[in-house]
């Protein structure tokens, strides 16, 4: 576990250890450290008090302070106390009995409900079930084309208003009743954001929920947000009421502690959260995950989880077994560059990754990489597949018609099958270690330099 | 109403929290203890001005404080809010600009943060002191994000120049320039995709769109503007430095002023970028924008 965390409080102990005995004064140092880490990721600030008073209780005990490596222990404290406070296991979207089971977002301005709607309706239909849309948000202008436009990519059902003048009580309840009609057995309500603190629309909510009797209302909140997700998901939690939460934009670079203030004020789970713009960026959530994405220690496991969707476990298979016979090829190399670009922009990758804080050399360098990516699947595609398939008949002569065809240089045709035979060798040697670990495998011997 | 009562009613419950709090102190204490100072510091932290700054105030506090240069507990306030205001002065006038007859405002920033409303309110600003404005909806990203600010042109008279979804943003700035230059407009407003800051092509997307800017309209007084919403946390600070590593960000646009919470990390934009806040947004109607003033801030903040 290594996170700027763990190295600070290291630091603290170290400098403690050497005045023998440790007192609570001594611990009291070490949780301002944690203070500071969680306040730096956005906690609220009442929530951070309690949840060092928790740490804190749990630190006093010997087996800390007389480990060797008291800086980690404490971490791994913090991190499990996250853990737990964040739900330990994931919640489950509640199914009704008698169908319609309906869904209601809720939230402020700009968190992401209009998409989040979408993306949660494709995910439940991926899940075996027949989702439909509702459009109740009539007042931020073109929320309900961008609804419409949404649930047509999708080929979904959407419903709305059927007169002008129609308001969202109304619309929901029409949504309700045509399900059946339209063979659907869940309908999620988009509704407008709105601002905690504007009783008309909180209202209005209230009536919504009175109408269309949703069987779950989920808060819809940005990752970014601030110290103030604590008063927005207190209100919303008293006047609404409220059954979990939804996080978006888990995508960016947002540490997300405000994750951790919501569900402390409100006791809510989090079910859902969305990690990237196109509709089939949304999963559930793990507690886990995001103890560790608070703590910046990454969300490697994600990274993890995302490289496997995307790499094809047969062709790994495959690959591996000609790195054994030392066939691999030209197109083979093609395939894997392929695979990778499917990982999506590798800055994304890396802001998955920990100390992204320190990180903008090696994203400026990442963002090199992918350009080059294009020029070597160019010089790839320009040859002949007798080439691709041994690169050894590739003198002088074809080497300048691979150049002029991809548009690139003579240098650039050297240097990659100079990388490739490099990258072959290579695997000679990778052969010898013991087999992969898991399953997908993460071979990619062309990658970095 | 006059455009600073509007902003100061709006900001009313923002400073609420914050300025009782401080009033509560300041009158029961006689003499600034540790204690006070401590409240003093939580409730800059609850402001999302950051931990660091939020420190690094405190301390210069208790310097004041130990120096003599504060006596009495009354004066901690005002020398709060004297130092924020300070730091949020808009130094930049302008000068650099090159005085011309069209201007350009591009408007960036993450999904959500209410760029497009912004861009709304603006251009109904500059209308209604006699500028002829046109919109660039070089969101062709968003599904109908240009309906949303064609609706929003309706409303204010405003042209637009589009294309179609998933098209070029960079041709439709070009398209619009060309627009501006026939129709002899005073502003060109680009509205831009809302995507987060750490997608590469994102920024790819915007330094197009400047170039093409310097490009086509090189005598044009052109500005970039960051939209910060003033929800968001410490991930603001990151944003503005993404942004600002690649373009030359102008200025801050901070919206949502009207909810609880205060943007205070708009503070910490200003600090360690210098990009100064330019405009505030304090609701969804066309009127709720007015242009910065630092000691409103200070005042609504503290
Ligand atoms: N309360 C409040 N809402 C705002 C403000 N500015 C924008 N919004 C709302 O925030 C949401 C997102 O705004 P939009 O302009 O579409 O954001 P964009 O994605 O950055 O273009 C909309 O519902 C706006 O009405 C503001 O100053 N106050
Ligand atoms: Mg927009």
């Amino acid at each position: 576990m290594f996170s700027r965390l763990s190295e600070k409080l290291e630091q603290t102990f170290k400098r403690l250890r050497g005045k023998g005995k440790l007192t609570e004064t001594d611990v009291n140092e070490a949780m301002r450290e944690i203070r500071v880490a969680l306040l730096e990721a956005d906690v609220n600030l009442g929530v951070v008090r309690d949840f060092i008073g928790q740490v804190k209780s749990r630190s006093i005990g010997a087996e800390v302070l007389e480990s060797l490596t008291p800086g980690q222990q404490v971490v791994k404290i913090v991190h499990n106390q996250l853990i737990s406070l964040l739900g330990g296991t994931q919640s489950k979207i509640t199914v009704a009995s008698q169908p319609p089971t309906v869904i209601m977002l809720v939230g402020l301005q700009g968190s992401g409900k209009t998409t989040t709607a979408a993306k949660l309706a494709n995910w439940l239909r991926n899940s075996g079930r027949r989702p439909m849309l509702a459009a109740c948000d009539i007042y931020r202008p073109a929320a309900v084309r961008q609804l419409q436009v949404l649930a047509e990519k999708l080929s979904m059902p959407v419903t709305v208003a059927t007169e002008p003048g129609m308001k969202p009580p109304a619309i929901a309840r029409l949504a309700v009743t045509e399900a059946a009609k339209k063979a659907c057995d869940t309908v999620i309500l988009d509704t407008a954001g709105r601002l905690h603190i504007d009783e008309l629309l909180m209202q209005e909510l209230a009536e919504i929920r009175r109408q269309a009797k949703p069987h779950e209302v989920l808060l819809v909140i940005d990752a970014m947000i601030g110290q103030d997700a604590v008063a927005v998901a207190e209100s919303f939690n008293n006047q609404i009421g409220i059954d979990g939460v939804i996080v978006t934009k888990l995508d960016g670079d947002a540490r997300g502690g405000a994750v951790l203030s919501v569900r402390a004020v409100t006791g809510r789970p989090v079910k859902m959260v969305g990690v990237g713009e196109k509709i089939e960026d949304f999963q559930p959530f793990f507690p886990d995950r995001m103890a560790s994405r608070i703590l910046g220690m990454g969300d490697v496991l994600s990274l993890i989880d995302r490289a496997e969707q995307v790499f094809d476990e047969k062709k790994a298979g495959e690959l591996a077994r000609k790195m054994r016979r030392e066939q691999f090829t030209l197109d083979d190399f093609l395939d894997q560059l392929q695979q990778l670009k499917k990982l999506g922009p590798l800055e994304s990758l890396i802001g998955m990754l920990p100390g992204m804080g320190k990180m903008k050399e090696q994203l400026k360098r990442a963002r090199i990489d992918h350009s080059e990516l294009k020029k070597i699947e160019a010089i790839i595609r320009s040859m002949t597949a007798n080439e691709r398939a041994d690169s050894s008949i590739i003198n002088g002569s074809r080497r300048r018609r691979i150049a002029a065809g991809s548009g690139t240089r003579v240098q650039d045709v050297n240097r990659l099958l100079r990388q490739f035979g490099e990258a072959k060798k290579m695997m000679k040697r990778l052969q010898n270690l013991p087999a992969g670990r898991g399953k997908g495998g993460f071979n990619l011997p062309f990658f970095g330099n | 109403m006059g455009l600073f009562d509007r902003l100061k009613q709006s900001l009313t419950k923002t400073r609420a929290a914050l300025s009782e709090k401080v009033e509560r102190l300041v009158s029961g204490a006689i003499t600034v203890d540790e204690q006070l100072i401590e409240d003093l510091h939580d409730a800059l932290i609850s402001s999302d001005i950051g931990v660091n700054i939020a420190g690094e105030m405190i301390s210069e506090l208790r310097k004041a404080v130990n120096s003599g240069q504060i006596r009495d507990a009354g004066e901690i306030r005002s020398w709060l809010r004297e130092s924020i205001a300070l730091l949020m002065v808009d130094d930049d006038d302008g000068q650099h600009l090159l005085p011309s007859r069209l201007k350009v405002d591009v408007v960036i920033g993450v999904n959500g943060v209410g760029k497009t409303t912004s861009i709304a309110k603006m251009a109904h600003f500059h209308q209604q002191r006699g500028e002829r404005v046109l919109i660039a909806a070089a969101d062709t990203f968003r599904a109908a994000a240009v309906e949303q600010i064609e609706i929003w042109a309706r409303r204010t008279g405003t042209g637009v120049v589009k294309h179609t979804a998933g098209a070029d943003p960079a041709a439709v700035v070009y398209d619009a320039i060309s627009a501006a230059k026939a129709r002899s407009i005073d502003r060109l407003i680009v509205d831009t995709a809302g995507r987060l800051h750490n997608k590469a092509n994102l920024i790819e997307e915007m330094k197009k769109i400047t170039r093409v800017i310097e490009r086509e309209a090189a005598e044009a007084e052109r500005r970039v503007l960051l939209v910060i919403d003033a929800t968001t946390g410490q991930n603001a600070l990151a944003q503005a430095k993404v942004f600002a590593e690649s373009l030359t960000v102008d200025g801050v646009i901070l919206t949502k002023l009207d909810g609880t919470a205060r943007g205070g990390v708009a503070v910490a934009v200003k600090r360690e970028l210098g990009i100064p806040v330019k405009w505030v947004g304090t609701g969804e109607t066309l009127d709720d924008l007015q242009p910065f003033d630092s000691r409103q801030f200070a005042r609504a903040l503290l």
